[in-house]
């Protein structure tokens, strides 16, 4: 046993380079200079340069090492990493920056991501780890990059725009709040197994984790277990993390769903939750061509139709939803109406609209 | 022929390949080389290969290790356990190398070599380890200054943003707050005992760089009091330069607190107008900045749909200070979990126990009064409790 628990994460002064200890809450102004690449000026006047960089969040200790390898070379042996895991190199140097930056694409990693692009995608687990995925995860935003690429690298959008994948929708992580979130789901109701229910589940804590209450006890006394009234779920899943004899995974009712518009930041607009596009697509992998087709369609509908610094979700409250399905061209179905605590509220209750 | 055809197609294209990554890290460990034939299966099969849940940890801990079985040992048996630890990471995920070496050192030792920096929450993610190796590389962990974080029922690991470390619109010490703040509730964080879990994110202004609305239960957003502060010289450098600024910055202003004066070329701020959106500030860098008296708002609720849907944090705090040692924040958390532990029913965030309860009956307990600030707009049903 330890011979100390307890201990907390490391001192985060330990973890600083002298350039930010030096002028750290004295920093007066930022600009961007070129994609992925930012100078801090502080009231002192000192400079310090970040250059960020794509990283697959999904990543060896090896390329830790390399990174590590970098930050020694040229930033004095500090590094951090940023909320949407890109890595971010410091240096109070300028001469440092382009020689960076090369050895950065050595590497084959892409600079960018700072400003009014695509920064990287905020993800989850999927099926190199989790049990109640719904799809991969490293794998879609590896399909989803690939095709959208340009729009890390380079400046080609009127506000930033910020992506995140959840493979079911437990959505670990702010998928709920993306200007475009896709979401594994689960189509089929959970396949009970009563017999191991019996044994590893508690059924008062199975029945009551069902948000519709669509779970009862079983009909007949002699046996201990449930039954799911289908017609009344969702397929949340929230049965099956309490009880492992509901699983609800299926090969061909599982998939995806894309959510747009939502945002966290409070700039002009106050954040907003992101809203169904498509309610479905299957899973297929290894390149899901019809999740990242949908995705760059409604990115090359917002580019050509939006204006300066509009998110996607500023965009579609200006041209109204109705607008959205037309330019997109996606089909507005029954399931696009709410039928969720709180749907009346999303049905309009003005005559102004648009045809 | 490969074993892996499906995931060798993602090796290809301009974004960096995790299938790369685990193909790096199989070349030293049997158990991520058995993991690219799993994850390959799932590729053919489309469903997950990995078996729900399973109890396993560090002496003394609740949570921190997420227990990981596959379903098909016989196939892969390297990774017929592939448990998951987290690593509370740094404030604001600044590392030095001497630091970061040392845990990779340690997960080649016991664990697969894979990772993510970071998950979701905010932790290091250490994936792939068997039952035997966890309370060692524990052992080897706090030895060279790391600790566990959070998971299940627990304070999760806390987060924050890059603060005032590298960002002049810090209105509070979020990197700072968070170490406290998570070595502060070390107990809770390590030992489950509420109805669910509980996340504690700061960003230290209203851009909210770590998505603490979306995420957190409780959730500290930056704030000042005073007005924000402009420069006019170099407003007119913007406006030489051909920024639109009373189209681009003053008309966007949601407040309609900016007037911009063409022929003086200045920009003026009614600073009761202003709701501190950043976005005059975000949009003209090195004109505009917030104010100097500062502090944060919090908001409590933020969460992901499971299980009553999704919710943004409500107005909580309009404004507090944010100074060391934290002493209002704490009693006000000590407050909040009190009552949830009361009232919370098994698997409830505590925005769906104050949903359930009332807003009103939240506010009485942890002895905050009601303010407008709080709503959007107030009721418009006539069905009021009176009852005292």
């Amino acid at each position: 046993m330890a011979k100390q628990t307890d201990i907390g994460p490391p001192d985060y002064r330990m973890m600083l380079p002298e350039s930010i200890k030096e002028n750290y809450g004295t920093w007066k102004y930022h600009e961007i200079l070129k994609p992925g690449l930012m100078k801090h000026v502080a009231e002192s006047g000192s400079e310090l340069y970040t250059v960020r960089v794509g990283s697959p969040r999904l990543v060896s200790i090896d390329f830790i090492r390399d990174m590590c390898d970098l930050a020694d070379r040229y930033c004095g042996g500090y590094l951090r990493f940023t909320s949407r895991a890109n890595v971010e190199f410091m240096t109070p140097e300028k001469k440092n920056v382009e020689p960076l930056i090369a050895d950065i694409r050595k590497l084959g990693l892409p600079v960018g991501g700072i400003g009014d692009c695509i920064s990287n995608v905020v993800h989850t687990q999927g099926w190199i780890h989790c049990h109640s995925s719904a799809t991969d995860a490293s794998g879609l935003v590896k399909s989803i990059m690939d095709e959208l690429y340009p729009y890390f690298t380079e400046f080609k959008l009127e506000a930033k725009l910020r992506i995140a994948v959840a493979c079911c929708i437990n959505m670990c992580g702010a998928v709920h709040c993306s200007d475009l979130a896709v979401v594994g789901i689960h189509t089929k109701p959970p396949k009970v197994n009563n017999e191991k229910l019996a044994a590893t589940c508690e059924i008062p804590s199975v029945l009551a984790s069902c948000p519709t209450g669509a779970i009862h006890r079983h009909p007949d006394k002699e046996v201990k277990g449930v039954v799911v009234r289908e017609e009344r779920c969702m397929y949340c899943g929230n049965c099956y993390t309490v009880c492992p004899a509901m699983p609800l995974a299926d090969a061909d009712g599982d998939g995806l769903a894309i959510f747009v518009g939502g945002k966290v930041s409070n700039a002009r607009k106050p954040p907003m939750f992101s809203r169904l596009a498509i309610p479905f697509i299957p899973n297929n992998p290894p390149r899901w061509p019809e999740v990242t087709g949908a995705l760059k369609n409604i990115v090359d509908v917002y580019v050509k139709d939006s204006r300066k610094y509009e998110r996607l979700g500023e965009w579609i409250e200006r041209i109204g939803w109705e607008k959205f399905f037309r330019l997109t061209g996606i089909p507005f179905t029954e399931h696009h109406i709410d039928d969720f605590t709180g749907a009346t509220e999303t049905f309009r209750t003005t005559t102004q609209f648009k045809w | 022929m490969s074993d892996t055809p499906l995931l060798d197609d993602l090796e290809k294209g301009p974004w960096p390949s995790f299938v790369k990554e685990m193909k790096r890290a199989a070349l030293k460990s049997p158990a991520a080389k058995d993991l690219l034939g799993l994850v390959e299966l799932s590729y053919k099969d489309r469903v997950t290969h990995w078996k729900h849940g399973g109890i396993v940890g560090v002496t003394g801990y609740g949570g921190g290790v997420i227990g990981r079985y596959s379903d098909v040992p016989e196939k892969f048996p390297n990774a017929e356990q592939f448990h998951t630890i987290r690593v509370n990471h740094p404030s604001g995920w600044f590392y030095n190398t001497q630091s970061l070496r040392k845990i990779c050192d340690l997960w080649e030792k016991y664990g697969s070599g894979l990772t993510n920096f970071h998950g979701s929450t905010g932790d290091i993610i250490l994936l792939g380890t068997r039952t035997e190796n966890i309370q060692k590389f524990f052992d080897e962990l706090i030895e060279i200054g790391f600790d566990l974080g959070g998971s299940g029922s627990v304070l999760r690991t806390p987060t924050g943003c890059v603060g005032p470390a590298r960002c002049e619109w810090a209105c509070f010490d979020s990197l700072d707050l968070v170490y406290d703040l998570t070595q502060t509730f070390q107990d809770q964080l390590h030992r489950p005992r509420w109805p669910y879990k509980f996340k504690i994110k700061a960003s230290a202004c209203p851009n909210d760089c770590v998505a603490a609305i979306a995420r957190a239960d409780f959730t500290i957003i930056g704030a000042w009091k005073d007005s924000i502060r402009i420069d006019q010289k170099e407003v007119k450098e913007y406006a030489a330069k051909g920024m639109d600024i009373k189209g681009l910055i003053a008309d966007r202003c949601p407040g309609g607190a900016l007037t911009w004066d063409e022929k003086k070329g200045e920009l003026s701020v009614k600073p009761e107008d202003c709701t501190r959106c950043m976005h005059c500030i975000n949009k003209m860098t090195k004109a505009i900045r917030p104010g100097t008296e500062k502090g944060a708002s919090i908001l409590i609720g933020g969460k992901a749909p499971i299980q009553k849907g999704a919710f943004l944090s409500w107005m909580l705090v309009p404004f507090i200070k944010i100074e060391p040692p934290y002493t209002e924040i704490k009693d006000l958390l000590e407050k909040i979990w009190d009552w949830w532990d009361e009232h919370g029913r098994n698997r409830e965030r505590i925005a769906e126990t104050i949903a359930r309860m009332g807003f009103k009956v939240f506010l009485k307990a942890v002895g905050l009064k009601p303010l407008a600030q709080m709503v959007k707009h107030p009721r418009s049903n006539p069905f009021i409790f009176f009852n005292e």
